[in-house]
């Protein structure tokens, strides 16, 4: 057992094209985390990741997967490590079985153990019927699935998903959630980028997010949550509105969107009551609500805005 | 990685490549039995009989070991260059280089299976040369030893060159422009004794000389080359290739950035 998963400590790269992608980050993962790792295209996400699963030399820096330091016993933290890259990066020609037991080849496993395994994460990943087919024959999504299952036939303890339900549907999307929750709670730990900022908030505990090669943000989902200064929620009400119902206090603004539903923006420190409070006032009877946009969408554009208008500001 | 583990490694890699060059065998081992079969009957039977004897065997004898030893040359080569490239290609090779295995290990993999269908075409060609003459054997060990020790050097010469290759058309310029016609002119057809004494001075430069006279040594029973001096000369560049293409793969040209 490992208490840190990952520790990054002042790791830089910089390109042959003299492109510096990372300017020094340090960044720990604790062991059983579901770790959220964000920022815009071009951010440097890709390259952190890459340098960790080796596919991408380091300029400068320290790393350690599971307390072995990578530049001392590379092969013992390769074995800690599974990866599942954001481009597909099998052998399109071979056969869906032959792409994860040859994996599990690769990290010395005996034929009979990588075919068990195989059998297994297939099936959990709902890809035993196609076992037989060419792996350019799958689905975007199967294909997404296909590089999970390979990824984990060696049981690794930490798991990189980079952007893993990229192009995939919702509902299948939401059992790949279901499945990360579940090797999570396995004791995997898992490190996620997405752009489906839903996404990390539904399943990632901690976050860091990482914008011009610099780390801009790191700390618990919980408490990057509570950063937000403003939440929108939509309502519905059950009856037609049949007045102008538009009201500005300091903790809350109520909009009319159509006859059926009003928009508030909740101020932090305000509470709901005082909204259910006004709409009883008005004799406005609300059948449901949800979250307008999700919060880590808000706080992550506020973030990056925020970084780079201080940029532009500095460099005036 | 223990040494099991290692071996286990190689035993995928090998196996990969085997049956990668097994499920495309209408590109891999067809085109050179028929390639071959061709020189047989019109260089062989044709053309031949018109020629006479050379070295003390007929012409068919004569070119049956430079042929086959042409084909395990061209194929071993070919084998390593067109998988290792679109291993590159499709970024496969992201498999290997995130697993523990050692390159040493993944270099020794792929050069195998380039000496695998090496062989196994020269098998085949072997085998169809039978139609049309008879073979003797004159030294099992020198012959199975220098087939093989070509095929190895070819095959890291072929690794080398997907290394370096950045599209397509990269891999095709070496065979092309460098490996056929130093083939052709590396004893296949004719004996050196033949040439001017300048030509044959110049043909002592082309290594492929040393390997088919050898073949043909361990076979007929004849050599322009003295059979030690080929085998150390064979040896000596493998490991010149061997340490170059580790050095390349350690480096991650190409396929690190």
């Amino acid at each position: 057992m490992c208490s840190q998963a990952l520790v990054i400590r002042h790791l830089s790269k910089t390109y042959a094209n003299g492109f510096q992608a990372l300017q020094g980050i340090d960044l720990t993962v604790e062991e059983g985390d579901f770790f959220a790792l964000l920022g815009p295209n071009g951010a440097g996400k890709s390259t952190t990741l890459g340098i960790v699963s080796s596919l991408i030399n380091k300029t400068e820096g320290q790393i350690e997967v599971c307390g072995i330091d990578i530049d001392k016993d590379f092969a013992t933290a390769k074995r800690q490590l599974g990866v599942v890259p954001q481009e597909f990066n099998f052998n399109q020609f071979e056969k869906v079985l032959d792409i994860v037991v040859t994996q599990g080849g690769f990290y010395g496993m005996p034929l009979a153990q990588a075919r068990s395994r195989a059998e297994h994460y297939l099936k959990a990943l709902g890809l035993w019927d196609k076992r037989h087919q060419a792996s350019r024959m799958l689905s975007g999504g199967m294909k997404r699935r296909l590089m999970i299952a390979r990824a984990l036939v060696h049981q690794p303890k930490l798991l990189i998903l980079d952007e893993p339900t990229a192009g995939v549907d919702i509902e299948l999307r939401r059992s790949m959630w279901d499945f990360m929750r579940e090797i999570n709670a396995q004791g995997t730990t898992i490190i996620l980028t997405t752009h489906y900022l839903e996404e990390a908030e539904s399943l990632c505990r901690n976050i860091a997010i990482i914008d011009q090669g610099k780390i801009i943000k790191n700390s618990s989902m919980k408490s990057l949550l509570q950063e937000l200064n403003t939440e929108t929620f939509i309502f519905d009400t059950r009856t037609p509105l049949t007045a102008a119902v538009n009201q500005q206090t300091e903790g809350y603004q109520v909009r009319v969107l159509d006859d059926s539903s009003l928009e508030v923006d909740l101020r932090k420190g305000c509470y709901l009551n005082q909204v259910f409070h006004f709409f009883e006032s008005q004799g406005i009877q609300v059948s449901s609500m949800r979250n307008k946009s999700n919060r880590l969408e808000e706080l992550f554009v506020e973030l990056v805005q925020a970084k780079n208008t201080h940029l532009e500001t500095s460099s005036v | 990685m223990q040494f099991s583990q290692y071996r286990i490694a190689l035993q995928t890699i090998l196996i990969k490549e085997i049956r990668r060059f097994l499920r495309i065998w209408g590109q891999t081992l067809l085109p050179p039995a028929i390639t071959m079969g061709l020189y047989f009957v019109i260089f062989g039977n044709l053309i031949g009989t018109r020629i006479g004897s050379m070295e003390g065997f007929t012409y068919m004898q004569f070119i049956v070991p430079g042929l086959i030893m042409m084909s395990v040359i061209t194929n071993s080569y070919s084998n390593v260059t067109s998988s290792f490239f679109s291993t590159k290609f499709q970024r496969s090779i992201e498999e290997m280089l995130v697993s523990p295995i050692p390159n040493w290990v993944i270099l020794v993999g792929f050069v195998l299976g380039g000496v695998a269908r090496g062989l196994c075409v020269g098998f085949i060609v072997t085998l169809l040369s039978l139609f049309f003459t008879d073979l003797s054997l004159n030294n099992l060990f020198v012959t199975l030893l220098v087939i093989f020790m070509t095929a190895v050097l070819f095959a890291l010469g072929g690794f080398i060159n997907a290394m370096f290759a950045k599209k397509f058309d990269d891999i095709a310029i070496v065979p092309t422009f460098i490996l056929t016609p130093l083939t052709y002119l590396g004893g296949v057809f004719y004996s050196i004794k033949l040439l001017p004494e300048f030509w044959q001075g110049v043909s002592l430069i082309n290594p492929i000389l040393y390997m088919v006279n050898t073949f043909r040594y361990g076979i007929l029973g004849v050599s322009d080359i003295n059979v030690v001096t080929a085998l150390i000369v064979v040896f000596l560049f493998i490991i010149a290739l061997f340490s170059w293409a580790l050095w390349l793969l350690n480096r991650g040209y190409g396929i690190r950035s």
